[in-house]
This record gives C-alpha cells, sequence and structure tokens, in this order.
C-alpha cells in the first residue's frame, strides 16, 4: 500500500511541476464543452436561400413569404437572370435555389399545376437533404392551402384535412444541444484519461527512469495501480465538471440517477484508462503512444460510437466493428440517462460491456507489462 | 534561403521517422485507412424509420392513410397495435421511432369534411433523427391531405390538380451521396491532425528529453532547426494527401473537378498553417503530454465540430460563429469542396485562400519569434 502511495505522491508531483498540466487539466474540458456543446448543432437554420422570380406577382411574393417566415430560410439575393442561380451556388453564396417561372400566379389561378425548380447545393449532402426536405414542406402547405381555398369556394365550410397533433418525446423541443452534449462530455472524458494513461508508462521508458524503477522493490501491478489512480482522480474531478456545465450552463435535464451515472462514469474510465494504458506497453516513443492514441482509438471512437452519425445507417460490418468500441455504450449510457431517465433495468447491457471490456483490455496490458519485465 | 542549413537536422528528423516504422506507417497510410472506413460508415441518411400504428378507426380511410404515410423507404410500418398501451414501451427501447394513434372517429370526421387529428408521437432524444422523422411525418400528412382536396374537388365537379409541384434538383452530388462531401472534409481534418500533432511532439520531445540543449550549442540558427524540424513532416503530409485522393477516387468515385494543381497549392498553404499551430503549441508547453492534450483539444476537436465538417456554421449561435473563424479547416474545406466537387476556379474561393495564407503567415511568425526567443536563451 505504501509502495502504492508513493508512486502517486510522485505522479501528482509531477503533474504539478508541469505549469501547463493543471490549466489543461481543470480549464480545457470546461471550454471545450461550452464551446463544442453549441458548436454540435444538428438544427438547420438561416439556409441562404437566391431566387429567381420570373413572375413578381402577389402570388409568388406569398410563396417566398413563406420560406422566410419559418425561420428555416434567408433569402440573400434575388437575381435577374435563372442563370446567375448557378454563380450563386458556386461561390458558396447561397446552398438552395428557387427558380418561379414567370406564369405562377395566372398559372395557380386557372387552376394549373405550376412546377417550382429549387436547385439544392449538394456538396454539403446533410444540409442540401434538410433544405430540400423544408422546401417540400413549404410547398406542400402552401399546396395544401391553396386547395382549401378553392374548395371553400365552391361551398363547405370546413376541409377535411388530416392534422397531425404531434408530439416529441424525451427532447420535447428537439435541442440538438441535450443529444449533443451528452456526447461531447463523453469525448472530453475519453481524451484526457486516454492521453494520460498512453503516456504514463511510455513516459518512463523514454527517459530511462523505468529502470530505476524495476529495480526498486516495487510489483508491476502495484507501479499500474500507483500510476492509474492519480488518473481516476484526475478523471472523476473532470466528471464533475463536465457534467456541471451541461447541467449548469446548458440546462440539460438529469433525468436519471446522479449515483448511477458516476458509477457508470468509473466504469467508462477503466476501458480508457485500460485502453491508454495499453497503448502504453505497446510504445516505445511518446510519439508512438499519442499517434496510435489518436488514430487507432480517437478517430475510430468519434466516428463509430454513434455520437453523430447514427449507427443504424452504417453497412452491417462496420455496425459489427461498433460493438468493439467502449464509448458506443457509454454515449447511450449517457443519453439514456440524461434524456429519457432510464436506470440499470434498461441499461445494463451497456454497462456489463463496459465492465467486461474495462477488466479485459487492464488485465491485458498488466500481463503485457509483466511479461515485459521478465 | 540559401544560407540556411537546415539538411542536418532534416536528415536527422527524417532517420529519426524511419527508423520509428510504425509512425511512418501511421502518418502515411493510417489517414487512407480511416477515410475508407469512415467513408463508408458515415451516413447522415434518415431512412426506413420504424413505425408502430395503433389504428382505433379500422376503416377503409385509416388503411389508406397509414398505407400512405409508409409507402416511401423513410417510413416503416413494423408494429401494428392493439393497444394505446402499447405505444409507450416501444419508444422507450428506441424500437419504434414514431407512433400514429388514429383515433375511433377519423374516417368520420374526413367524410363529414372536417379536420381529423392524429396523434403522432416521435422519439427525439436523438435531435437530428427526431427532427427528420418530424419532417417526413408532416410532408407525408400533407401530401395526403392534398389528395383528399383534390378528391372533393373532383367531386364537386371541379377538376382539379395538386397546384405546385417542386422539382428539386441536386448539384454537385446528385445522389446526395454521404461520401462525396465527407470525403473532402475528412481530407482536411485528417491532415490538420497529423501536422499539428506530428509537429507539436516532435519539437517538444528534444525539450523533454533535454536534446534540445544540444541543438542549442550546435552552430546551427534557430529557424534552421524549426524548419529543419519541420519540413520532413510537410512532405509525409503532402504524400499522405495523395493517397487520400487516390483512395477517394478509387473507392468513393470522388474526381476531382477543378484544377489539381490549385488543390495543391491549397494543400500546401493549409499544411504550413498546421505547422504553425504545432510549432505554436511547442512553444507553450514543455511535456509531449502536455502538447499532444493541446493539439487534440485545438485541431481534433475543433477542426471536427467547428469547421462546417458536420455541423453546418450558419445554425451556431453567432459568438460560436465568429470563434470558428480562427479554425482554418473552415475554409479549407470550402477550398476544397469547390476544387473536388465543384469544379470552380479561384476566382471563387480567392477569399479563403487569403485566410489559408494569413493563417500560415500568423501562427509561424509568432511561433518563431517565441521558440527564437526560446532557443537563444
Amino acid at each position: 500500500m505504501k509502495a502504492i502511495r508513493e508512486l502517486m505522491i510522485k505522479e501528482f508531483l509531477q503533474i504539478r511541476r508541469d505549469r501547463r498540466m493543471l490549466p489543461i487539466i481543470l480549464l480545457a474540458p470546461v471550454i471545450q464543452v461550452i464551446l463544442l456543446g453549441y458548436a454540435a448543432t444538428v438544427d438547420v437554420k438561416n439556409i441562404s436561400l437566391v431566387v429567381y422570380d420570373a413572375d413578381r406577382s402577389l402570388e409568388s411574393r406569398g410563396y417566398l413569404e413563406r420560406f422566410t417566415n419559418t425561420g428555416y430560410f434567408t433569402i440573400v439575393g434575388f437575381v435577374e437572370h435563372p442563370r446567375h442561380l448557378n454563380d450563386w451556388l458556386d461561390e458558396s453564396r447561397a446552398i438552395l435555389a428557387v427558380s418561379i417561372p414567370r406564369r405562377f400566379g395566372t398559372d395557380l389561378g386557372s387552376g394549373r399545376t405550376v412546377t417550382v425548380q429549387v436547385l439544392a447545393d449538394g456538396s454539403d449532402a446533410n444540409t442540401a437533404n434538410i433544405s430540400l426536405n423544408y422546401a417540400a414542406q413549404i410547398t406542400g402547405g402552401y399546396a395544401q392551402s391553396l386547395l382549401a381555398e378553392r374548395l371553400a369556394r365552391v361551398g363547405g365550410a370546413s376541409v377535411p384535412v388530416v392534422v397531425p397533433e404531434t408530439r416529441v418525446w424525451f427532447n420535447p423541443d428537439l435541442r440538438s444541444a441535450n443529444f449533443m452534449v451528452p456526447g461531447v462530455v463523453a469525448l472530453i472524458l475519453m481524451i484526457i484519461t486516454t492521453t494520460f494513461a498512453a503516456a504514463a508508462i511510455v513516459r518512463e521508458k523514454e527517459s530511462g527512469t523505468i529502470e530505476q524503477i524495476m529495480v526498486t522493490p516495487i510489483r508491476p501491478y502495484q507501479f499500474i495501480l500507483g500510476k492509474l489512480l492519480p488518473f481516476t482522480i484526475i478523471g472523476f474531478v473532470d466528471v464533475v465538471l463536465v457534467l456541471g456545465v451541461a447541467v449548469n450552463w446548458f440546462g440539460i435535464p438529469l433525468k436519471g440517477s446522479i449515483p448511477l451515472l458516476f458509477g457508470l462514469c468509473g466504469l467508462f474510465l477503466l476501458t480508457t484508462l485500460g485502453l491508454g494504458l495499453f497503448v502504453s506497453t505497446i510504445s516505445r516513443t511518446q510519439q508512438q503512444a499519442m499517434m496510435t492514441a489518436q488514430f487507432f482509438i480517437f478517430f475510430p471512437f468519434i466516428f463509430l460510437s454513434g455520437f453523430t452519425f447514427p449507427i443504424d445507417n452504417m453497412p452491417p460490418v462496420i455496425q459489427a466493428i461498433t460493438y468493439g468500441i467502449p464509448l458506443r455504450y457509454f454515449i447511450t449510457i449517457v443519453r439514456g440517462l440524461f434524456l429519457k431517465g432510464v436506470g440499470l433495468e434498461i441499461l445494463w447491457p451497456q454497462a456489463l460491456a463496459l465492465l467486461v471490456f474495462g477488466l479485459a483490455i487492464l488485465s491485458l496490458s498488466v500481463a503485457r507489462f509483466q511479461k515485459r519485465l521478465g | 534561403m540559401l544560407h540556411l542549413n537546415i539538411l542536418p537536422i532534416f536528415k536527422k528528423e527524417f532517420r529519426q521517422i524511419r527508423r520509428d516504422r510504425r509512425a511512418l506507417g501511421i502518418l502515411v497510410f493510417l489517414p487512407a485507412f480511416m477515410l475508407v472506413m469512415v467513408g463508408y460508415a458515415l451516413n447522415f441518411d434518415v431512412k426506413h424509420l420504424s413505425v408502430a400504428v395503433f389504428d382505433e378507426d379500422r376503416s377503409s380511410t385509416s388503411r389508406e392513410f397509414i398505407e400512405h404515410i409508409t409507402q416511401s423507404e423513410y417510413l416503416d410500418l413494423t408494429f401494428v397495435l392493439q393497444s394505446r398501451r402499447d405505444v409507450d414501451p416501444l419508444l422507450e427501447t428506441g424500437d419504434a421511432t414514431i407512433a400514429f394513434v388514429i383515433p375511433r372517429d377519423f374516417s368520420d370526421n374526413l367524410f363529414a369534411g372536417k379536420e381529423a387529428p392524429v396523434q403522432v408521437v416521435i422519439d427525439g432524444s436523438n435531435s437530428n433523427t427526431g427532427s427528420i422523422a418530424l419532417g417526413y411525418v408532416s410532408l407525408a400528412v400533407r401530401d395526403f391531405s392534398s389528395k383528399l382536396l383534390v378528391q372533393w374537388l373532383e367531386k364537386r365537379g371541379r377538376s382539379a390538380e395538386i397546384p405546385v409541384r417542386l422539382e428539386p434538383q441536386l448539384w454537385y452530388n446528385p445522389e446526395l451521396k454521404s461520401a462525396k462531401y465527407l470525403v473532402p472534409g475528412l481530407f482536411g481534418l485528417i491532415l490538420m491532425i497529423v501536422t499539428v500533432v506530428s509537429t507539436s511532439l516532435s519539437i517538444v520531445k528534444e525539450k523533454e528529453l533535454g536534446t534540445m540543449e544540444q541543438l542549442k550549442t550546435s552552430p546551427l540558427w534557430s529557424n534552421e532547426i524549426i524548419l529543419g524540424k519541420t519540413i520532413p513532416y510537410l512532405i509525409i503530409s503532402i504524400v499522405a494527401a495523395t493517397i487520400i485522393i487516390c483512395f477517394g477516387w478509387v473507392l468513393f468515385d470522388v474526381t476531382i473537378e477543378g484544377n489539381i494543381l490549385l488543390l495543391y497549392v491549397a494543400i500546401v498553404v493549409f499544411l504550413l498553417g498546421g505547422l504553425g499551430q504545432g510549432i505554436l503549441i511547442s512553444s507553450v508547453a514543455n511535456t509531449q503530454q502536455v502538447a499532444f492534450l493541446l493539439s487534440v483539444f485545438s485541431s481534433l476537436l475543433p477542426s471536427f465540430l467547428l469547421s462546417g465538417f458536420i455541423f453546418p456554421i450558419d445554425s451556431m449561435p453567432v459568438l460560436v460563429q465568429i470563434i470558428s473563424n480562427i479554425i482554418p479547416v473552415k475554409f479549407f474545406l470550402v477550398i476544397v469542396r469547390s476544387i473536388i466537387l465543384k469544379g470552380v476556379g479561384l476566382g471563387a474561393i480567392w477569399e479563403q485562400f487569403l485566410y489559408l495564407i494569413l493563417f500560415a503567415g500568423v501562427t509561424i511568425g509568432i511561433s518563431t519569434i517565441r521558440l527564437q526567443r526560446e532557443l537563444s536563451r
């Protein structure tokens, strides 16, 4: 026990001696969660729209007003010739272009179908998709109200339409932050703790101090515990900080149990520290360790955890790969706890996966570390 | 430039990189590998959302309605429920994303020419999927209503058609393939983190191991040390960039519509900015751990989230939009997408170019001054 305590003290001294380290541990996560929590929004608003209105009638203006009234679109310009719409898209000044034909108003009056052209910049496929969807909804609504007017004119006080009474569950305002911030929290925890653990052993190797430690009577498991416990403490400090930001700054409702959340964060730290440690045992230099952590852990984890990209849409092979990514389970856990307020009765498979993963990777790295000593 | 003697450091750095096979492999091939994996995996398309229906009306009209709603590839009818109580558990477990409850008087209302309410419950916990689902539902319901209205008008002897039709056209990426717009984005992201991380680590490593002192006492100028240490990574990154372009072309059919030379000029300017940022970090950090964390927090996460790569910048709060201007990937992304997908020339993207040059100039300038001060101490 004493050996472990001495090692922990050494580790903390080392962290304190590095002037830049403390701000990174304490401030960086908070700033990152705030900034990225705001940035990570998939709400598409203020889509820039350029218009060619050949008709310039009361009707065409009324139609266009529907675009701006929703708040989804901002008209950034009108052009004199349909050819010029291309330039606006080419120069990325607009994402969507609407071209209203000359006889828009008169054709509508005489009951003929009018075709409105919309061009979308598909180089940003997601925004293009969403803006086309909005445009279709707006046009559909316009068509429906025109029809209703016509029907009212031929008699009939009210009209037969289906009215959806929509309720959105778990996140009634469909706030992106509610969905994204818990994910950002998970990412930042992962990055800080994995980085620390990845440097743990390789740093001593690089500076040659590992030999000194080896000749002391300290046992490998004591060495690893002494290394990891300080990082666990740092990890939990960061957990408190980033969760505090999520709840108090962003006002994300924490519906589930707080002790359970902390417990499961502990399980997650087990896996991130284990992974970092593993990287540390297979690397010779810190540069190697960091590159490995970045490209084999951070990068795939960010993309394949369901943080932004829904796993259901991935090809089956890649979906199978995502089961090997602990961040996937943790993100399901934080989102479930935050938004749905569910407990272990629903989250136990994820918790179990984290536990198994964490124990496996930790024992693997301890075993590797021991073998190297022998 | 002529009098600069960067060769010794340059050789030393290359030899060090070469000796470290894994680092070299990671630097050169992993970016391409990532591109492949991510290019296949990432997909924003929201299709085949599972729908649960509880139809209390059980009329031909309600069946028609359900059929109409679920005929597209977006919404799939997966659960037909016998009770209102079955709705909640399906949404809680996430088995169904959308639930419709059609009340008993649905068809009566419609026959009487009245509004017929339908309850729709949507799982909003994934805000993206939720809002897209909401869009699909309202579009499909509107479409159904318009059809009804047309039928009614016809019954009254008015020949009617749907008044306005939309003719959408997608440019630059007609099939709306996610890969086509993600590949250029990934390109920027990968290059950024490779250059920032590797340059910052390579300089801080000398500090941490104490070999910086040896370099200081050598007859080399500090500029020569900095250049000699960074140029190898510039070269490696250009090789990595070329590999990514080839992979994008072979596997994802992403062809370069514009001028390749212009693309490479953009890449070099962009990489210089990344090197500048890396040197800047190394002038602040004293240990590789700190350098790495600073690199990740200043390049990986912001380039991913703040650059417009995935999240549209126009939708962010104004303050965050302003902050996003210090992320070079934001501008590089516009350039790369413009050259690769749109095939436009310098005329359309000169502002972004100017910015990248400015960014590279400022970061390299500040960091060189800082490092020089440190080296000459």
